[in-house]
């Protein structure tokens, strides 16, 4: 208990203490707007704002503008005084602290290193994530719930939206900040941390499961194979799927914007698969080649 | 007696500085917002539920003013603090135990600058939520995500600043995952093939050397203190632009036409 104080009256940590504070009161302040429009429709209403009228912005919005902005104002002011920032010792290249943690809001990355390799937590997702997030105005074709908070209407895109950016955003990130210790290793935020604790544990590749050397040319193949065939299926069974039940969803996207959204998809859902099969089976690598691992 | 500022408000001096008298018309109202040389980024007019803050949660606009708070309170630490590798780590703290007020300036930028980092995630969150990435604001999302992107580069240059083994191991991390990148990182996936060493790769690039040092310490502060502001400042100018040429902020009943 007394590790858990420590940790959260850590001056930075604080910080991440209001974010998940924050984001808790704004996700369920959305979500309860949004079933109020349904409830609405559902009743033959309008949802909210829809016979807006149009005020004068001054002072109408101004006033707001200034109220809000003093608040934070306000807020900023006791935060800085009651709380110093931190300031540890003077840099020091030859003492590696243990744990050596990123910027707060990069832990989600760094958390994945323990999953990935660096080329692939540290690159490829931060490049995957950032296009994604771009390319989402133009793969979601659903012209409804444009301008007002709704869930029944695009259930779909809110939903892995959410997962994204609660569970494999925020959440790995209050792993990162809370539950990693020395080494990495886990441990609950009332744990104390031993820095001696050494976890050995075998690191096994998906095809020694088979008594296959994942190093040879036969593990090489059956690696990469599962890999393809992970992209192939998860890209083309659904097309097959939606093709064969005429979906009309599938017409109107088009397969350019198929494809780039059902590869975004699966390289999002690989996460949390690598997570838990790293979690139950020890397992390292599914694919080793002479020049990446994955 | 007569109220001084009163007074004031009908004085020519006021009239010469507003360009207006102060009687409460519409057309002063109106002239508030558009005779008002930052005011006038609003419309004259708005949408009842642009203005509630249930709605937008005024998200992205706090985010604009902790921006600004950052700014000001980082010309003034730019005041105390040289971008030495000798001299950095000194001069922070003289900031908390010599400058009058120091350790509140630099507690009110570090605070901000986390809060930012916070706000605009959350209100990235809101306009998912509200559906408001939608025609004809796709693009607008899109420079929002350079803004996000931009917002964190900040936050991450200016960590290194401080100079104490918090921000200098923060930094080594962050850039070794740089160093991973396939081809242009000198360990990372077929960089060696094409010749990448650790003296030629992207982490060299961005540290102006092999390790985190005086160079690394400069190229930092000069990106947080100059390069990224202005290159975020104009990205915030367009993205505003933008949600006015959109038709203002989104609404149910608006027709989305893109044209204002
Ligand atoms: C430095 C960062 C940012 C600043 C200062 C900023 C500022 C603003 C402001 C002041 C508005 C007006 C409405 C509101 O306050 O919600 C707005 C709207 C908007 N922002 Fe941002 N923003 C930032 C980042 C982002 C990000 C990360 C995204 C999305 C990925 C985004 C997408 C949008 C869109 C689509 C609108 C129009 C919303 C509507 O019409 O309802 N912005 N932004």
């Amino acid at each position: 208990m007394d590790n858990l104080l420590k940790l959260i009256s850590k001056p930075d940590n604080v910080a991440i203490v209001i974010m998940l504070i924050l984001i808790t009161v704004y996700t369920v302040w959305a979500f309860r707007q949004a079933i109020a429009n349904d409830r609405r429709k559902r009743l033959g209403k309008h949802v909210e704002g829809s016979d807006d009228k149009k005020l004068d912005t001054w002072p109408n919005l101004v006033r707001i503008e200034m109220l809000v902005a003093m608040v934070v104002i306000a807020g900023l002011i006791v935060w800085s005084i009651v709380l110093d920032a931190p300031l540890e010792e003077h840099s020091n290249p030859s003492l590696t602290p243990n744990p050596a943690k990123a910027p707060w809001y990069f832990l989600g990355l760094q958390e994945m290193l323990v999953y990935f390799d660096p080329w692939i937590a540290g690159v490829i997702f931060p490049i995957l994530i950032i296009f994604g997030l771009m390319a989402i105005p133009y793969l979601d074709i659903n012209p409804k719930g444009n301008g007002y908070y709704t869930f029944s209407e695009r259930k779909n895109a809110i939903l892995i939206f959410c997962f994204g950016f609660l569970v494999l955003w925020i959440l790995l990130i209050v792993i990162g900040v809370f539950m990693r210790g020395p080494g990495w290793l886990w441990y609950w935020p009332w744990e104390e941390w031993d820095h001696n604790r050494v976890i050995y544990k075998v690191n096994v590749d998906l095809t020694q499961y088979f008594g296959i050397d994942s190093r040879s040319l036969f593990g090489f193949l059956i690696g990469g194979s599962v890999v393809i065939l992970y992209f192939g299926l998860g890209m083309i069974l659904p097309y097959y799927i939606w093709k064969k039940r005429n979906s009309d969803f599938l017409k109107k996207l088009g397969m350019t914007r198929y494809i780039i959204l059902s590869f975004l998809f699966c390289a999002m859902i690989g996460l949390p698969i690598k997570i838990i099969l790293t979690l139950t089976l020890n397992m390292k690598y599914i694919w080793v080649t002479p020049w990446f691992n994955i | 007696m007569k109220n001084p500022f009163t007074q004031f408000r009908k004085s020519i001096v006021w009239k010469s500085i507003f360009r207006r008298d102060n009687k409460d018309t519409q057309r002063n109202r109106a002239r508030a917002i558009s005779g008002n040389v930052f005011l006038h980024f609003h419309p004259v007019k708005i949408r009842e539920s642009a203005i509630k803050y249930k709605f937008t949660w005024g998200m992205g606009g706090i985010t604009f003013l902790l921006f600004i708070i950052l700014f000001v309170t980082g010309v003034f630490l730019m005041f105390y603090y040289t971008p030495s590798a000798d001299q950095a780590y000194w001069d922070v703290k003289d900031l908390e135990y010599q400058v009058p007020f120091g350790m509140f300036l630099r507690n009110l930028h570090r605070w901000s600058a986390h809060l930012m980092v916070i706000t605009v995630m959350i209100h990235m969150f809101r306009v998912f939520m509200t559906g408001s990435y939608k025609p004809p604001r796709q693009f607008n999302w899109v420079i929002g995500v350079v803004l996000l992107l931009l917002t964190l580069l900040l936050s991450f240059t200016g960590y290194l600043t401080p100079w104490d083994q918090l921000g200098f191991w923060a930094i080594t991390v962050g850039t070794n995952m740089a160093a991973a990148a396939p081809f242009i990182g000198f360990e990372g996936p077929f960089s060696e093939q094409i010749g990448i060493t650790v003296y030629n790769d992207i982490r060299f690039a961005l540290l102006g050397g092999s390790t985190v040092g005086q160079s690394a310490l400069l190229r930092a502060y000069v990106w947080h203190c100059i390069g990224l502001p202005l290159i975020a400042l104009i990205f915030m100018f367009y993205h505003f632009w933008r949600v006015r040429k959109d038709g203002g902020i989104s609404g149910p009943n608006i027709n989305n036409t893109g044209i204002n």
